[in-house]
């Protein structure tokens, strides 16, 4: 009962359970966080709007993407995954969901942005419907832990609307 | 006859019920962690609740030795969500993001593509070859947590068999040397 193995099999798994506590309890304090994330984007300018060989619509667009996410950090956060999607139904397609720009923000000081770029991902319809299509823009944050549970949320944002014409 | 005497006599001599409750004991040990894993198959919905991460494609959110659980539910795939798939032709699952759904109108079926945050292009290179969506039923589960470090255990044991072997040889040795 008190060899030294004994002892020290104690001591590790004691040590083992107070580390799977502390893990635990730190992810557990992420719950009671109430975040209050601010965004908005625009839409500067369409630089493009074709139909593909393949007979899929592509659109290419200037975004002005600006946000503050720094309520999303608490001491157990590592990093905040941030992209913008668009959203819009087809007669095909009850939902579509295309990501057209995403950042990793390391650091509660890098937290609010403002950014000006064009899609970073092609948005390409399952076929020929972008014409005079009204979508909805959502914003969604995934809140990566240091460790434990992740967590997620958007913003929707609506009112945009794409050429009734190619360009 | 002596030494057959001997012999059955070494033998008589053994502790039963100490070398029975041994492997009682070891019994109780293999099957209360298959137990476990069965439970936690039932309670996540997932073939395969605990993943370890083997690539940086992921980085910096998931480094390679992380342990990821997973849960796979009748929720439907969305944008941003961090899933887990299987390509026909290849053994080891993937696990990255979602940036594109298609969701059919009459049907439930939805067309995904993935991409690692920590790769330049999206996935349709690592898809069967012709594949350019993938469908519900690749998808193992979702990510919803994850533990640092505690993963590198599974990557040592699977890249260096040998040191598996000895580990299973010392605890073997272990309980074979045991007093209790």
């Amino acid at each position: 009962m008190h060899s030294f193995g004994h002892r020290a099999n104690a001591v590790a798994t004691f040590a083992v359970t107070i580390l799977a506590a502390m893990c635990f309890a730190a992810s557990f304090s992420d719950h009671f966080n109430s975040p209050s994330p601010t965004a908005s984007v625009k839409i500067l300018n369409i630089n493009w709007f074709q139909k593909e060989a393949n007979g899929n619509d592509e659109v290419s667009m200037t975004l002005n993407i600006s946000a503050d996410l720094s309520s999303l950090f608490t001491w157990n956060t590592k990093q905040v995954f941030v992209f913008v999607a668009a959203e819009y139904e087809t007669p095909q397609n009850a939902l579509n969901q295309v990501s057209l720009w995403d950042g990793i923000i390391p650091s509660k000081e890098h937290a609010k942005f403002l950014i000006h770029t064009t899609n970073k991902y092609r948005f390409i319809d399952q076929g020929s419907n972008l014409k005079g299509k009204d979508f909805n823009l959502t914003m969604h944050w995934h809140i990566m832990p240091k460790t434990g549970k992740m967590f997620a949320d958007k913003i929707v944002m609506t009112g945009y609307r794409l050429p009734e014409q190619y360009r | 006859m002596g030494f057959i005497g001997d012999t059955i006599e070494s033998i008589r001599s053994m502790q039963v019920r100490q070398v029975l409750a041994q492997i009682i004991s070891l019994g109780m040990i293999v099957t209360s962690a298959l137990i476990i894993w069965k439970g936690l198959i039932v309670v996540t919905g997932s073939e395969s609740p605990v993943v370890v991460v083997l690539s940086g494609s992921m980085e910096p959110g998931f480094k390679r030795g992380d342990i990821l659980f997973l849960h796979m539910s009748k929720d439907p795939i969305r944008t941003g969500e961090i899933v887990v798939f299987n390509v026909d032709g290849r053994e080891i699952p993937i696990v990255h993001r979602v940036i594109k759904v298609h969701e059919r109108q009459e049907s439930a079926e939805v067309d995904i593509l993935t991409k690692g945050d920590n790769n330049f292009g999206d996935d349709r290179l690592l898809y069967a070859h012709g594949q350019l969506w993938l469908q519900q039923h690749h998808i193992m589960g979702r990510a919803v947590g994850f533990l640092p470090y505690v993963g590198w255990v599974t990557i040592i044991m699977t890249e260096k068999p040998i040191i598996k072997y000895l580990l299973i040889g010392a605890l073997g040795l272990l309980v074979i040397t045991s007093k209790e």
